[in-house]
């Protein structure tokens, strides 16, 4: 695999051949999107307004997502390209990584996590209200019935770092009322050390396949944000194992604009590896 | 000075019982061929120290580890490795589960000959929960009127023995990575009292060309080398193939540097299924170094021929 300057010249910001693909001149923006797409975007609105930190993103539309903030609305984010390289433009994913701007080896991003300047959108195999998260095993842990990953860097990121979740598969096996292995911190759990020790604590989003959640509730449980279009309400209760906030009318997650639509399909992921993840 | 040792050498001066840190991370670097020998040694009760993949995987299936201390174990491309989930799943072998940053700053703390390092990593998981062995430690310095805060005092992950696999090295011990990721394998080797180090490529003193920083381990922290080409595979590995493959030549005819995922693809689906694994084992587990890269080179021809 080849490591610096040897990838295809990725082009100049944003350009995008002009008139393609998405809507011949609809009116409403990219309403021809896919929900994969509309994940995509969802995802990308996770890091608005974090500025010149690590964008660290593991899934498709996790990764797609920190990329195409950076391309439009927050351009100070840093990216990389999945490996120990941090781009100096947006690559289309599973590229290589082009002309690089740094260096983030797997040491280094231990130490980012410590130093901060970073938010992570990782991926759950479990997770509850409170936003405890499990990548480690199902079950009991001392025998599992199905071991898993194993906690990776989910402790030290929750702990340490702005975290958000991007989950392909919205289920009930998927939201339960409680996870078996804590891997991921969650609020009660935060509340639970004191202010001091979890002071760099903090759950921002999470981005399903059928919708957006947050933590903005007074004990820091779940809540509802926004559904997909097409998606209702009661879809996504159905699919959850305890009960969300919810408040009034729940809006609808927004459309990908065209320019974002065309940076996505023509640029980030041209072999449409988005599809793959959130089926069409 | 030659510290040049034998696959055979390396593993006979290990024991069991002993405490091995590998190298690597998930299915990237891994000292595979030094694994492999361990795989048919009479090894065993080891505690395995390792940001792992299938070293930890093939050990597991092998009857070798008593214990595995590590923050996952993965072959990355597929995302869990079967043989260390059977293991875990019929309770076989005991685990030491940390958050990566607390298990990196193990190996710091055992590199500096501390006997614990601080970190907030781990604060509020079940890590705290299945490790109870592990302590907080109260900082001494408060502030505002406040106590000190509270923090996880990682414990040295100290290690008899590292093993780590290098893209060349030197035959007085020397190791040079040239890739784009050292993992922590310098720490590994500081860690441990005795480190072995494996390289796709043996050169004489000063033969370590590029850039000064890509020499990762010194010879200082090291007990013997061996030449291993192809020793990384099929994890991640094999930036220098030596003469007639140069950087980045692969065994096997693959290009260089990559994982063998169709390889590796084998490997998971043979490793899910008894019988399976009994047929991998016995075509590529049976014989020595060489067999094994021989019998990798004929599946590879083989599935060509069956492409064609």
């Amino acid at each position: 695999m080849s490591t610096t300057g040897t990838g295809p010249d990725t082009g100049p910001m944003g350009a995008g051949a002009p008139g393609a693909a998405a809507g011949a001149g609809t009116g409403a923006a990219g309403t021809d999107a896919t929900r994969a797409e509309v994940c995509v975007v969802a995802c990308a609105e996770a890091w608005r307004g974090d500025g010149e930190i690590l964008a660290a993103a593991m899934g498709t539309c996790s990764i797609l997502g920190a990329r195409l903030a950076r391309l439009t609305f927050e351009p100070g984010l840093l990216t990389t390209d999945g490996g120990a390289l941090l781009t100096a433009e947006p690559v289309p994913i599973g590229a290589p990584a082009g002309p690089v701007e740094g260096w983030m080896p797997f040491r280094d991003h231990l130490w980012l996590v410590q130093n901060g300047r970073r938010h992570v959108m990782m991926g759950a195999s479990q997770i509850d209200r409170y936003g405890n998260t499990n990548i480690s095993a199902v079950g009991d842990w001392a025998r599992p019935k199905s071991q898993l990953l194993g906690v990776r860097g989910a402790p030290g990121n929750t702990i340490c770092n702005p975290t958000s979740y991007w989950i392909p598969r919205h289920s009930t096996r998927v939201f339960v009322p409680r996870v078996d292995v804590v891997s991921g911190v969650g609020h009660d759990r935060a509340a639970e050390l004191g202010g001091r020790a979890s002071r760099f604590h903090g759950l921002r989003r999470v981005v399903t396949d059928l919708g957006v959640f947050d933590f903005g509730t007074p004990d820091g449980s779940m809540r509802l944000v926004s559904v997909h279009p097409g998606v209702e309400v009661e879809q996504v209760v159905a699919a959850t194992g305890f009960d969300l906030v919810i408040d009034g009318d729940v809006p609808q997650t927004r459309w990908p604009t065209d320019g974002e639509l065309r940076l996505i399909r023509e640029r980030l992921d041209p072999k449409g590896l988005r599809d793959t993840e959130v089926r069409p | 000075m030659d510290k040049t040792m034998s696959i055979e050498e390396v593993v006979a001066s290990l024991e069991s019982g002993m405490t091995i840190g590998i190298g690597g991370w998930g299915a990237r670097r891994k000292p595979m061929a030094l694994v492999r020998a361990i795989y048919r040694s009479p090894l065993e009760d080891l505690t395995v120290v390792s940001y792992g993949g299938a070293d930890v995987g093939l050990l597991c299936a092998a009857g070798k580890v008593r214990r595995v201390v590590a923050p996952f174990v993965t072959l990355d491309s597929i995302p869990l490795e079967p043989h260390f989930r059977a293991a875990r799943q019929a309770g076989a072998v005991e685990f030491t589960e940390y958050d990566e940053g607390m298990f990196m700053f193990g190996l710091l703390a055992a590199a500096h000959r501390l006997p614990f390092l601080p970190t907030r990593a781990g604060l509020g998981s079940d890590v705290m929960r299945v490790n109870p062995e592990l302590r907080t430690v109260r900082s001494p310095y408060g502030e505002a009127g406040q106590d000190g805060e509270e923090l996880v005092a990682v414990p040295a992950l100290a290690l008899d023995a590292a093993l780590v696999h290098m893209d060349r090295a030197d035959i007085r011990g020397n190791g040079q990575y040239l890739g784009p990721d050292p993992y922590l394998d310098d720490l590994f080797v500081k860690a441990a009292a005795r480190s072995y180090v494996s390289c796709e490529r043996l050169v004489g003193p000063g033969g370590l060309d590029g850039p000064p920083q890509s020499l990762l381990v010194s010879r200082m922290h090291v007990t013997g080398v061996v030449e291993t080409p192809g020793g990384g595979h099929f994890t991640e590995s094999s930036r220098d193939g030596g003469p007639g493959g140069g950087p980045g030549g692969g065994p096997g005819g693959r290009p260089g540097g990559g994982r063998d995922e169709a390889f590796q693809r084998h490997y998971a689906a043979a490793a899910a299924d008894p019988q399976a694994w009994a047929a991998f084992a016995g075509r590529f587990l049976s014989g020595d170094e060489a067999a094994y890269q021989e019998a990798v080179r004929r599946w590879h021809e083989e599935r060509e021929e069956g492409t064609r």
